[in-house]
């Protein structure tokens, strides 16, 4: 490996690069505020901005969302970047993307950038698609001639040529975010950092922005640098994946291998979990009801053989008594794409307090694999209509092992999905 | 296709350290399309969806003239040195308005572009450029509508500009210009950090119209320390310069005029100096 490194192209090379923010208010935000700290400096008298009981402006607490990054990426690559929620996935990307700098270190970078961290920069509203696209193009750093040159291009691959003489304020989401992706797709850029703006439009239209990006990794000798919590997507895009955690990269290679360390870091599993607090969605739910903890039933760690079913207790407190009551279970793979629902019969009582209630999901058709569920109580009204009263959205994961029945491979999510069907049978043979 | 030579060629090396005085105005050329493109939309953007659209660039001017001269000329009843009052004022409002607009439109440079700042890198310089350079766009139209009250009142024999100056107009714009960006960027990038600047700009704009000869001609004043206010107040020179060649009427003092230029000089560089700083990690801090 090493040897072939040596002869390929550096795209990017960052050495030793830190960022460091300063945690709390920044400055007194006022410019009276900073004024009277410092003339009590002076006077060496207390400042009259600290918080009391603590002794010292949050001023000087620091946080380092990059903590000594060294990464070469080499010309043609298409590098995933991933990690979890604050490990500096989006700081990496907006210093490379020069949009802040770096606190230390040095950064290299050889060609030109089209950073895409958010489509449609500088769009506004006012003008119309083509206005748009000119204004957009040149954000990025495209000369009127080289839009012109390609103004054709954009609007096909944009897919809303009827409208791109129509103020964009009158556009669709989606065919704002096509016309957006579009721009940033067609410049001529030898880098391209991409902070997943995939997550938009439509089914196809996703599907053509990954075609188009792999075709400028393969085809074009283009350098990728791709962000997302999607992992199928990086799987499709990428042919080399790093993983950060808390600043730092704790694994650099395969793509298959980066998803599992990164799975492994992100994938807890505890026999009990605390819901209090956990409510997603706090508007339009009722205050009568909340979950408070969930229990798995006589497991240790909530790992579940092929046929077990998976048992539950549930703690919930209820403000009044209520007796129509129902259960409603999604169960959630590692991408926290849903996979299937379970819901229970009406009729559950509960009394005013704390309440546990046992359940039993039956898991039979699930594959080998990680999971979270999604809890929701819902009441059923006297007309039939149902009213979520708590809904939780990741309550808690459980594992279903690898089973040894019927010589089975290891489960192949990738290939195989998350369902699995009962043994095939076979009903003639001639 | 990419060669040696290309990634050679936008090579770009990014350290910690900042440097005073490295503006780059190879890159911000290279992004001269963008300029022309702001400059546009800040036309585009003013006049769209409303009622008599473009008219504006000619209708407010003329109402705040006229405005000027029923309250300083008809109500304070202060002369303007026999120059019939409305082309007074619509002279005085338009380069007022240039220089006054300089600086505003930059005092929010940073603030009002932060979302896009903070997506994309493009030479942040392009934007108080642009700013200037709509501004002088904006100043030319309503010089347009001046040239034909000009006309008209010299036609009339009330006025005698002083034709031999006005090749120094251009260089009155830009020496405006440069100390309206320079004292905008300034404000600007104090605006990051200390929000409540931004309001006192307002005021202190305002103000600023008052102690310089904009209302009134400098020749009204007598000796006071009003005057020499006036006169330490270095948009008056250039003020005063600019009536002298369309009106023919203005009070010119050399000594003045090098104090402005030094001015602008020192703004302009105090400018560049903060906003190099500011600019690489205001993100941070907005």
């Amino acid at each position: 490996m090493e040897m072939a490194n040596e002869n390929r192209e550096v795209a990017v090379r960052l050495s030793g690069v830190k960022k460091m923010y300063k945690l709390g208010q920044i400055g007194g935000g006022t410019l009276q505020g900073d004024l009277q700290s410092w003339w009590a400096r002076v006077r060496g008298r207390e400042d009259p901005n600290t918080k009391i009981g603590q002794g010292q402006r949050l001023v000087g607490q620091t946080f380092m969302a990059l903590n000594g990054i060294d990464l070469t990426i080499y010309r043609g690559e298409a590098l995933g970047i991933i990690g979890s929620n604050g490990a500096g996935k989006s700081t990496m990307l907006k210093l490379l993307s020069r949009v802040t700098a770096p606190t230390e270190g040095e950064i290299d970078i050889y060609g030109r950038i089209a950073s895409m961290l958010e489509v449609g920069t500088g769009f506004n509203g006012e003008m119309t698609g083509r206005e748009n696209v000119y204004m957009n193009g040149a954000i990025l750093g495209m000369t009127k001639a080289e839009i012109d040159a390609k103004m054709e291009d954009i609007i096909e691959f944009s897919e809303v040529r009827d409208f791109i003489d129509t103020p964009v304020k009158r556009y669709s989401s989606g065919m704002y975010v096509k016309l957006a992706f579009s721009v940033a797709a067609h410049l001529d850029s030898e880098i391209m950092i991409m902070d997943e703006v995939l997550a938009v439009g439509d089914m196809a239209f996703q599907k053509k922005c990954l075609d188009k990006m792999r075709e400028a990794a393969k085809k074009e000798g283009r350098t990728v640098l791709y962000v997302s919590h999607n992992m199928n997507t990086i799987r499709q895009l990428c042919d080399r994946c790093i993983v950060l955690d808390k600043g730092r990269i704790i694994f650099d290679g395969d793509v298959e291998e980066a998803i599992e360390v990164y799975m492994s870091s992100a994938k807890q599993l505890n026999a009990e979990y605390e819901l209090t607090g956990k409510r997603s969605r706090k508007d339009m739910l009722s205050d009568e009801l909340r979950f408070t903890r969930i229990r798995f039933l006589n497991k240790e760690k909530p790992i579940y053989f092929f046929k077990e079913p998976v048992d539950i207790q549930l703690m919930i407190t209820a403000k009044k008594r209520m007796d129509n009551i129902a259960i409603r279970i999604s169960v959630k793979g590692r991408d926290m794409s849903v996979i299937g629902m379970a819901s229970s019969a009406p009729g559950i009582s509960l009394a005013e307090g704390e309440n546990k209630v046992k359940i039993r999901l039956n898991t039979e058709g699930l594959a080998p694999g990680y999971y979270v569920l999604k809890l929701v109580a819902f009441e059923v009204g006297s007309l039939g209509a149902n009213r979520n009263m708590d809904v939780v959205d990741e309550a808690c994961a459980f594992e279903k092992a690898q089973s040894d029945e019927n010589n089975q491979m290891a489960w192949n999510t990738k290939w195989w999905g998350h369902l699995m069907l009962p043994e095939i049978e076979i009903i003639g043979d001639e | 296709m990419m060669t040696e030579n290309t990634a050679q060629q936008y090579h770009t090396h990014i350290t910690a350290e900042r440097r005073w005085f490295d503006l780059n105005l190879k890159e911000v050329w290279r992004y001269k399309d963008l300029i022309v493109l702001f400059t546009k939309r800040s036309f585009q953007l003013t006049y769209k969806q409303t009622v008599l659209g473009p008219a504006w660039i000619f209708l407010s001017p003329l109402i705040t003239s006229v405005i000027y001269a029923f309250v300083f000329g008809g109500i304070a009843g202060i002369g303007t040195d026999g120059v019939p009052s409305i082309l007074f004022y619509m002279c005085s409002n338009a380069i007022w308005t240039f220089f006054s607009s300089c600086v505003n439109k930059n005092a929010t440079a940073f603030k009002a572009n932060a979302n896009v700042f903070g997506k994309v890198y493009f030479p942040r310089l392009t934007i108080p450029i642009s700013n200037v350079l709509s501004s002088m766009v904006q100043f030319i139209i309503q010089m347009l509508m001046v040239m034909g009250f000009l006309v008209f009142f010299v036609i009339k024999g009330e006025v005698h500009p002083n034709w031999a100056m006005w090749p120094l107009i251009p260089l009155i714009l830009i020496h405006l210009g440069v100390m309206g960006l320079g004292f905008g960027i300034i404000i600007s990038s104090l605006t990051t950090k200390y929000r409540d600047l931004a309001i006192l700009v307002t005021f202190g704009v305002q103000l600023w119209m008052y102690i310089t000869p904009i209302v009134y001609p400098l020749s009204q004043l007598g000796k006071g320390t009003m005057r020499t206010i006036l006169l330490i107040n270095p948009v008056t020179a250039p003020v005063e310069l600019f009536r002298l060649a369309v009106l023919g009427q203005g009070t010119i003092n050399c000594l003045f005029l090098g104090i402005s230029a030094a001015v602008t000089v020192l703004v302009a560089l105090i400018g560049i100096m903060i906003f190099n700083r500011v600019e690489k990690t205001f993100m941070d801090t907005v």
